[in-house]
């Protein structure tokens, strides 16, 4: 198989926000979303959020992630070149209430990367139709 | 470049915007393979050495290859991004792909004492200076 080219891709910034205590610029992740037969799958890219740091909640069928990061190990960095920036992560994603069963939500954390899986609702999963 | 305490309430806007005022500076001298070439990366100054951190989310250490020669550095690696063959797609932003990038830094670096550590999606290098490259004071007499 032919090697892709990967291409950076620039953090987009979340601008419509409510005001932080704390001013800085927040970025939206690099979201995938895909279904399986079982459940509804949700990837974030957010390079430097360790689970620590990574707030999931899930209210009034809303989903929720943030991450914050550790700034005081570039405490004594001083940049001298650049070609990303860095912040928190916000992103949140409406979820169809009768779809997916907000309880049996879980979630891992590893190399960045936050992996949410949502169990469908039985009533969601596809149903086979036999032909006779 | 003055920061001013780190727990300034600002201080994290303030280096967010030190950070965009070094975008594609003139460091590193137009001997990069070019900025959009993944993956990006940030190179501090730490007193007189240089940390470099790269953001390759989803690549571990066993994904990634490291080379020095010189004070040249080599990071290339595969970016997988997997979800098997039932996936029905809803959403698809995430890159995917073997990268392969090459940086001369304009500073003589001690090659046997570069660390490296990756976590949680980050690649922290740490680049020491050279002795022979180090700036040495010149007493002034008279």
């Amino acid at each position: 198989m032919a090697p892709l080219e990967v291409e950076v891709q620039h953090k987009r910034e979340l601008t419509n926000k409510d005001e932080a205590t704390i001013p800085a610029r927040t970025y939206l992740p690099h979201t995938d979303i895909y279904e399986t037969d079982d459940a509804l799958m949700v990837l974030m890219e957010m390079p430097g959020v360790g689970k620590d740091h990574t707030d999931i909640t899930v209210e009034d069928g809303v989903l929720s992630v943030s991450g914050r990061l550790v700034f005081s190990k570039y405490e004594k960095l001083h940049p001298v070149y650049t070609e990303y920036n860095i912040g928190l992560y916000r992103r949140s994603f409406s979820l169809s209430p009768s779809a997916v069963d907000e309880h049996k939500i879980t979630a891992e954390m590893k190399d960045g990367v936050l992996t949410l899986t949502l169990p469908k609702a039985e009533k969601a999963k596809p149903r086979k139709i036999a032909l006779s | 470049m003055a920061m001013g305490s780190p727990d300034a309430f600002d201080a994290l806007l303030r280096f967010q915007r030190a950070l965009d005022q070094q975008l594609n500076s003139d460091w590193l001298e137009g001997v990069t393979t070019g900025s959009g070439a993944f993956p990006p990366i940030n190179i501090f100054q730490q007193g007189s050495d240089f940390v470099a951190l790269v953001e390759i989310p989803g690549v571990g250490k066993d994904d990634l290859n490291l080379e020095v020669r010189g004070n040249t550095l080599r990071i290339s690696g595969n970016k997988m991004v997997d979800y098997g063959g039932k996936a029905s797609m809803h959403r698809r932003e995430r890159v995917a792909g073997r990268f392969d990038r090459t940086i001369s830094l304009p500073v003589q670096l001690d090659p046997d004492r570069i660390t490296a550590e990756c976590r949680d999606g980050v690649l922290a290098l740490s680049l020491p200076r050279a002795e022979a490259d180090m700036p040495k004071s010149i007493k002034i007499s008279g």
